[in-house]
């Protein structure tokens, strides 16, 4: 049992340097947590604080229950695959795979039993005698994860281990990775920048922006339910569409058009409207918010198109994703938001409404 | 259409042949003017005291006029001073770098305040002409009872290298990826262990870049080994060199002058042709990236 807790951890290097701020997380045996955020959020320092890499100013690391702030990261029983890899170019695969094992004095049939346990699970085996020189990306990648996987360790640190490899083989190691640590029952904390990564191997995701927590959720309630303007704008592709409208009673106000705004007990002046623009569709329907506009833009995705409608009366603009072969006539189309996907948010903090 | 392109073709050819010509003699006059004082120590190194002081010149002599009793007349002696110079050498290099490599990598990683100031005397002392120093280090020898003795050449050896050792040796620590340092540490390594089996592997071409230097200083330095060491047995190369004197104040024995100077030099150049080989370019390759 390996519980991973963060308690108000806090890294600040410069008086204006501060790229942790405050956060709090738990990660329990098993769990898939990935910290998700733009770059200069903090997800790569939060890392690198878990792992004892740094120290923080402030806060806690505890790990099984024990508290390791100052146990420096060889003694914390974690590995880490880094985003470069950091294969020790001077030794051959094996010797990288082993380097840790041979450190703690594990004698050495039970170092060779594991080594070849897990180079044959990464079909590492024939090469085992190479230096990191002599292999292609793929291959390093493989043996950074090999030299993770073999120390058993508390938990699993990864760095985003994917974005040195190319798109293809990024999709293929992504599903082997998900996997592999499915069957490993340890807390794993993985840190990217990419949403298809987060979505796709996460049971948790902890989005952070500045610094800050922003929301720490499912996949799923990342999706459907952000937290906020910063996360419902971060995740998901083509964008939401994120527009300030100004308030009527209780409606909003998109142009020629009023759309309810959810029961509050004090209605603000202005709101921000979040859709997907998957959640519109084309033309008049029973259960969505129908909007006329004139449509000024087609992006062809190939499986979709991408329109941008500008709403009548006003200059505002909304993201529509159609499927390829949906047809309309002229440039003036109907267009309905689903009402149950609308998302709303304060203009003030950015924080959803209901 | 073949004609064409042929006629098209000619004076391309041409033009690319002259080039080469060219490139050839130029490579070819380059290396002449570097090699020249060279060529004419060994050419003399091997000529007869006749066929060395004949004249017109002789720059191509006849079997004759050739000989080996030059190198002879050096004796066991000039053994001696070999090892004289190859042990305060080896030692000086040995202290510069156990030195400067530590003091390279604590500039090159630690965030330590003042750093840049560190670096700025580093530099200013690189500045001095050393040759000006060493009426100051003669009172200094003198003051710690050092004269006549090879602590007296080490010491100053080593400190006069120790800056570019620092400087260079930090730039490349610099460049060094940071993360197989962090990868080290988060596999056990402690930070002595992290430096011996990972960082120095790394390290080893520019150890060996600045280590050289430092040798080839050392080796041929000339004004302290003449001052502090007056003891004959413990001259360095240059000094002995220096002394052969012929049998009367008239004559220079340009014979043996010749013959230690390419015997002296000739363990420097086999020194410096092995540890190059070593210098293997990209030894970090493969440690990082795809």
């Amino acid at each position: 049992m390996a519980k991973l807790e963060l308690q108000n951890l806090r890294k600040q290097f410069a008086p204006s340097v501060v790229p942790v701020k405050d956060i709090t997380i738990e990660v329990e045996d098993g769990e898939f947590l990935t910290l998700l955020g733009p770059s200069g959020c903090g997800k790569s320092t939060l890392l690198r604080l878990i792992a004892g890499l740094e120290q923080p100013t402030q806060g806690k690391v505890t790990i099984g229950g024990k508290n390791v702030t100052s146990v420096p990261p060889g003694k914390r029983n974690i590995s880490m695959v880094f985003q470069s890899y950091a294969l020790y170019p001077h030794m051959t695969v094996f010797e990288n795979i082993s380097a840790a094992l041979k450190l703690r004095k594990i004698p050495r049939e039970e170092i060779e039993k594991r080594v070849n346990d897990v180079t044959q699970k990464l079909g590492l085996e024939h090469l085992l005698t190479r230096k990191p020189g002599q292999l292609s990306g793929g291959q390093r990648q493989r043996v950074a994860l090999a030299r993770s996987l073999v120390r058993d360790p508390d938990i699993f640190l990864l760095d985003e281990p994917l974005s040195n490899l190319d798109a293809l083989l990024r999709e293929q190691v992504r599903a082997d990775l998900k996997q592999l640590f499915e069957t490993q029952n340890k807390p794993v904390v993985y840190v990217t920048h990419d949403q298809i990564e987060a979505m796709t191997l996460s049971d948790k995701i902890a989005v952070l922006c500045d610094g800050y927590l922003q929301q720490l959720a499912s996949p799923h309630e990342i999706y459907t339910a952000p937290a906020n303007k910063f996360v419902a704008g971060f995740v998901g592709s083509p964008q939401m569409n994120l527009i300030t409208l100004d308030c009527q009673g209780n409606h909003a106000v998109l142009g020629d058009y009023k759309i309810f705004l959810p029961q509050l007990k004090t209605q603000p002046h202005q709101v921000i409207l979040g859709i997907r623009p998957e959640d519109i569709s084309l033309g008049d329907i029973e259960t969505g918010e129908t909007i006329a506009g004139h449509l000024f833009l087609v992006e062809d995705f190939g499986k979709e198109k991408l329109l941008s409608v500008r709403v009548n009366g006003s200059d505002q603009t909304l993201r529509v994703m159609v499927p390829a072969d949906r047809t309309w006539e002229g440039e003036m189309i109907t267009i309905s938001l689903i009402k149950k996907q609308l998302h709303w948010f304060y203009v003030e903090t950015g924080d959803r409404l209901n | 259409m073949a004609n064409i392109s042929k006629a098209e073709t000619t004076p391309k050819q041409s033009s690319r042949s002259l080039k080469s010509v060219f490139l050839f003699l130029g490579v070819f006059f380059t290396v002449i003017f570097c090699l020249a004082p060279i060529l004419w120590q060994i050419l003399t190194s091997f000529k007869t005291n006749e066929a060395i002081a004949s004249i017109p010149t002789i720059y191509f002599p006849s079997f004759n006029q050739l000989t080996l009793e030059h190198y002879i007349s050096l004796g066991l002696p000039f053994l001696q001073y070999v090892l004289n110079s190859a042990f305060v050498s080896f030692t000086s290099t040995l202290f510069c770098l156990a030195i400067g490599a530590p003091a390279a990598y604590t500039l090159a990683r630690l965030r330590i305040p003042g750093e840049n100031i560190i670096l700025a005397f580093v530099l200013i002392v690189t500045l001095f002409p050393y040759v000006l120093l060493f009426l100051g280090l003669l009172e200094v020898v003198k003051f710690f009872g050092l004269g006549n003795n090879y602590l007296a050449l080490i010491i100053p050896y080593t400190a006069i290298n120790l800056p570019l050792t620092i400087l260079v040796l930090r730039s490349f620590f610099q460049q060094l990826p940071k993360d197989l340092e962090d990868s080290a540490k988060v596999d056990g390594y402690n930070t002595v262990s992290m430096l011996l089996n990972i960082v120095l592997p790394m390290t080893t071409p520019a150890l060996i870049t600045t280590g050289i230097l430092t040798f080839i200083f050392a080796w041929n330095e000339f004004i302290f080994a003449l001052t502090f060491i007056t003891r004959e047995n413990l001259y360095t190369i240059p000094v002995a060199v220096a002394q052969l004197g012929g049998a009367s104040v008239y004559e220079i024995p340009y014979g043996p002058i010749a013959a230690a100077t390419i015997a002296g030099t000739l363990p420097l150049i086999i020194l410096v042709l092995i540890f190059q080989r070593r210098i293997v370019q990209g030894i970090t390759a493969g440690a990082v990236k795809g």
